[in-house]
């Protein structure tokens, strides 16, 4: 009984630290289906909304709700500007320019928050701190809680924007097929600016969801290498995949923190990315896919 | 200008294209084999390091520049080669053997990491080598029986011909001469049918395909050369550093040898070098200037990757062809006096192809 507890316990931490790479990964993916490139400063979007977040509840006074709303505002118009300014310029440049790119701004974007907010860890009071939860005999954090919670609310929303709105048909449109979107009338370029804003905003989601758990610091962007674990196990073209993946990888960690020894905990995401690469390289939830000439 | 004429069979196969070429690199060998005898030792020292980043970046040149395959990996390669070569001559096995076996081995762990993850796309690569060098550096510090962890470990004086290779010029020459070494070969590489294939490769996968390459194949085997070569500067680089310690093979490592090749230029050996002397010399000059600057920014913390990262992103967007580009419209100018036109130097347009069917 003890060990079924313990256990339980530990899936429920995996699957709320893997929703947030879930949510990462939900970036990664957004982006590649529409734009074929990847974004390796996605962690540090996170990272940049959830200071924003701590800004606006701890020295503008804000409300959690209010101020969570406004940094993921923000950070969607931030990831807007983003792609409007800097990423459009590489359009025809071979990929891995596109992901040298990234990876400077990820290393511009850690020094600009190290300036604006300094080096040190912080954190604010949001309303799931050090609370728990009885659900039929089992104790939870509510921080846990809310994560998983916010996570699915988050993916239902994405989902509905997706599925019903006029702006979601069209940004579909805009990934599937470039060309036939422009005939249609779809201003393309624009569409793919939102869809950073999109990506943008959920990654600040992730940070502010993340802020009861772990404090908010300038090097948490790391986290989205093991984002890149879950985006691969979903098959990095598929967004239910990606949400999948990362809470697959969050179980699996936490699991291999406290069956295996120490050290394993830190590289368990990159092992079962690897692992993953050799076995089944396409993911999970692989779309069929030629290649064209 | 200069214009050649093809008056031989052989003259296609040489590595040089004409006499002034051989004149200027021999010239340029003698000035460097000169410069210890004349400058200080800390010069010295600084251009053993620049020697040693520019092997490793000739490595990376092989495979990002003419093969079109990117890792963010290759510290652990370079602290793959240093841990193979300090703990074998640890063991008392002489210095020209440990050398090239830190080599071999890095190549074979190249292979090993490539072979699975060269199937898919060139994007699956740097995420595979992301993961991977995370993975190493981690054993670099929990593998204490053998790495020492954070304690570090002391690296023995090597012997080369029972002279023992101490100090800023031991390490110089040492280096120079793996560096000439690793240039001709790459040269030599480049024009044979390995080196065809990677090139191919780069400007098309398909074409390359269909004019029977073995796509992973070569892509494993670009790969495995890659990592060798970069083994080498690692076993150079831990008589460099003479104490290693595992967190300096980190990914901000991995990211200034990219940076190497982007700013030296893709896609050309003389820009692997530039680069690295490029790469090396940024944070000296950071160091010098740290005081004059205005507002205090030289104090910042994590001035020096957030440096790296933007020039990194400058160079993309405003100077694809890096160092080496500009070298070369400067040559055309002076060359084409005074016809240089505003369309000489533009880039053509070639809009990535997509990857996916539609």
């Amino acid at each position: 009984m003890e060990d079924a507890a313990r256990l339980l316990q530990l899936v429920v931490n995996g699957a709320a630290a893997g929703c947030i790479y879930g949510l990462i990964a939900l970036g990664f993916v957004l982006i590649y289906k529409a734009t074929e490139m990847v974004n390796f400063a996605q962690g540090d979007i996170m990272m940049l909304g959830g200071f924003v977040a701590y800004s606006a509840v701890a020295h503008w006074g804000l409300n959690y709700w209010i101020g969570g709303l406004l940094a993921i505002g923000i950070t969607a118009a931030f990831g807007y500007a983003l792609d409007a300014i800097v990423l459009r310029r590489v359009i025809g440049q071979p990929q891995f320019a596109v992901v040298m790119l990234t990876l400077g701004l990820g290393f511009i974007f850690r020094a600009g928050a190290g300036i604006v907010w300094g080096y040190d860890s912080v954190g604010f009071d949001t309303p799931f701190t050090n609370r728990t939860m009885k659900i039929g005999g089992l104790i939870l954090g509510a921080d846990n809680v809310s994560i998983i919670v916010g996570t699915l609310l988050l993916c239902l929303v994405l989902y509905l924007f997706f599925a019903k709105t006029r702006l979601g048909v069209a940004m579909q449109a805009s990934s599937q097929n470039q060309l036939a979107a422009y005939y249609m009338g779809i201003p393309v370029r624009n569409v793919f600016s939102l869809i950073w804003a999109i990506s943008a905003g959920t990654a600040a989601a992730a940070g502010i969801l993340l802020s009861p758990v772990s404090m908010i610091d300038v090097n948490m962007g790391f986290l989205g290498i093991k984002a890149f674990a879950a985006a691969v196990i979903g098959g990095f073209g598929s967004i239910p995949g990606a949400v999948i993946g990362g809470v697959f990888v969050g179980i699996v960690e936490q699991l291999a923190g406290y069956y295996l020894p120490a050290g394993f905990q830190e590289v368990t995401a990159n092992i079962v990315l690897l692992a993953m690469l050799i076995v089944r390289p396409q993911g999970l939830f692989a779309e069929r896919m030629g290649k064209r000439v | 200008m200069r214009y050649l004429f093809r008056t031989s069979y052989r003259q296609d196969l040489r590595a040089w294209r004409h006499g002034g070429d051989l004149f200027w690199y021999g010239l340029l060998i003698l000035v460097c084999l000169i410069i210890p005898l004349v400058m200080g030792e800390f010069y010295v020292g600084e251009l053993g390091g620049v020697y040693i980043f520019a092997i490793a970046g000739v490595g990376l040149m092989l495979l990002v520049g003419y093969t079109g395959l990117i890792s963010l990996g290759h510290a652990a390669f370079l602290g793959i080669g240093a841990y193979t070569n300090s703990v074998l001559l640890a063991q008392g096995v002489p210095f020209l053997v440990t050398l090239p076996v830190s080599g071999l081995l890095t190549a074979v762990c190249g292979a090993a990491i490539g072979r699975p993850t060269l199937r898919m796309s060139g994007l699956y690569l740097a995420i595979a080598t992301l993961a991977f060098g995370g993975i190493v550096g981690t054993v670099f510090q929990k593998w204490n029986a053998v790495t020492g962890g954070f304690d570090g470990f002391a690296v023995p004086t090597p012997y080369v011909f029972g002279i023992s290779v101490e100090g800023a010029t031991g390490v110089y020459y040492v280096s120079f001469a793996v560096l000439v070494f690793v240039l001709w070969l790459s040269v030599n590489l480049l024009r044979s049918p390995i080196g065809r294939a990677m090139v191919a490769i780069r400007d098309s996968e398909v074409s390359a395909q269909s004019m029977g390459i073995n796509l992973a194949k070569y892509k494993t085997l670009a790969f495995a050369i890659s990592a060798g070569i970069t083994g080498l500067a690692g076993a150079l680089f831990a008589h460099y550093v003479r104490f290693l310690a595992p967190d300096a093979f980190d990914v901000l490592l991995s990211v200034q040898f990219v940076t190497i090749v982007f700013v030296g230029g893709l896609g050309s050996l003389r820009g692997a070098i530039l680069g690295a002397i490029f790469v090396r010399l940024l944070p000296q000059f950071i160091a010098i200037m740290r005081d004059s600057l205005p507002f205090g920014i030289g104090r910042l913390p994590g001035l020096e990757p957030s440096l790296f990262g933007l020039v990194l992103v400058l160079v993309i967007l405003f100077q694809p062809d890096g160092i080496n580009g500009l070298w070369l419209k400067t040559k055309h100018w002076f060359e084409a006096y005074p016809f240089k036109r505003q369309a000489s130097g533009r880039r053509q347009k070639s809009y990535a192809r997509s990857e996916r069917l539609r």
